[in-house]
């Protein structure tokens, strides 16, 4: 598991240098998600520590929302803001997000149909 | 509370330990209770363990902090949380080759309207900018919406409240709604749902649908990738970035 943490990290720490040395607007971990995968796919065969990084990554993954907590808790610190715009920002989280799963599932099916493939 | 008590208190309510303590135990019982609901996607284990501690603050009078202090331990796994997405992507890369161009289409159009959507709806309903910026990535898993609203200049813990509430709203209505427009390609279902409403959208598309789970699994990954570079340049052509 350590070890597996260890390719995380490295892969996390390459990505911020990577953000701040080219200024990129992308953040840190998010290179590090690109480096990981592009890693997983040229050394999956010598890169011994894989079958511990799946397993790492997983479990991780399966307690994402455990991750999400302390910063949601900072919900207390904007509790004045909320209480104005909730009414708004509860229309528009709704709309958006019906007009975002409408639109995603109406493309694909149709350019799997410009394809010709069996939907 | 005795003068004992109330000592142990002022020494316990500074520690990190306690509020370390206190989030680990909050995220254990919240999610035994969604467990006990059988996964109902209106029983939300990250709602309830935010109710939860946020009331404990409250109630204390502690402030965020104190708390963070704590709880910083958590918040940083957020990091290596989305190194690891890399894992089920490269996982489930075949199925991403064999839809690869309905995929990539959906992916781009899907993302763009994500954070359009939400920032002209918003601005017509009267928004101010901080809670724009906060909105524009809310489709996006947590860590990567707050690294991008950071990045911006907006309110990144405004952003995960924002963000666990999209899921949610994703994950109650991706069902009926597919339902009633009579779309029962899974593989579209699950990636629209996986776009849209992130890690909260996937568990709900693995309870209706193993296909439906992979694929929204994967739009999550991708859209994470693809939203942390559409939205900087959406929000700095909109004029709004601060950042």
């Amino acid at each position: 598991m350590i070890r597996a943490l260890a390719v995380l990290l490295l892969c996390q720490l390459a990505g911020e240098m990577l953000t701040r040395a080219l200024g990129l607007p992308v953040p840190g971990p998010v290179n590090g998600l690109v480096i990981l995968g592009v890693a997983l796919l040229v050394f999956r065969q010598p890169l011994l520590a894989f079958a511990d990084v799946e397993k790492t990554a997983d479990s991780i993954l399966g307690t994402l929302g455990l991750l999400f907590i302390p910063a949601g808790v900072g919900v207390v610190q904007q509790l004045g803001l909320l209480g104005t715009y909730w009414p708004a920002i509860i229309a528009t989280l709704v709309l958006s997000t019906l007009i975002t799963m409408l639109v995603t599932v109406g493309t694909f099916l149709w350019v799997k149909k410009l394809l010709g493939a069996p939907t | 509370m005795n003068d004992s008590g109330f000592a142990l208190w002022v020494y316990l309510s500074t520690t990190p330990l306690l509020w370390l303590t206190v989030t680990l135990v909050a995220w254990v019982g919240a999610d035994a209770l969604a467990v006990k609901a059988g996964r109902h996607t209106l029983v939300n284990p990250v709602l309830i363990a935010i109710v939860f501690v946020s009331a404990v603050l409250l109630i204390t009078g502690t402030d965020y902090a104190t708390y963070f202090e704590g709880a910083q331990f958590v918040h940083f796994m957020l990091g290596p949380a989305t190194v690891a997405i890399a894992v089920p992507l490269v996982r489930n890369r075949a199925l991403v080759m064999q839809n690869l161009w309905p995929m990539l289409a959906a992916l781009v159009v899907g993302s763009v309207v994500a954070v359009i959507s939400v920032v002209m709806i918003g601005q017509m309903l009267g928004l101010p900018n901080g809670i724009l910026l906060s909105l524009a990535p809310k489709s996006v898993t947590a860590p990567v919406a707050m690294g991008i609203t950071e990045n911006l200049g907006g309110v990144p813990s405004l952003t995960a409240i924002l963000v666990v509430a999209t899921g949610v709203l994703g994950a109650v209505t991706v069902t009926p709604l597919m339902n009633a427009l009579g779309i029962r390609d899974y593989a579209a279902r699950g990636f629209a749902v996986g776009l849209s409403a992130h890690g909260i959208g996937t568990a709900r598309a693995f309870n209706v649908d193993q296909v439906a789970g992979t694929f929204a699994g994967i739009a999550m990954g991708l859209n994470a990738i693809v939203t942390a570079f559409a939205v900087p340049a959406i929000m700095h052509f909109w004029g709004l970035a601060i950042g």
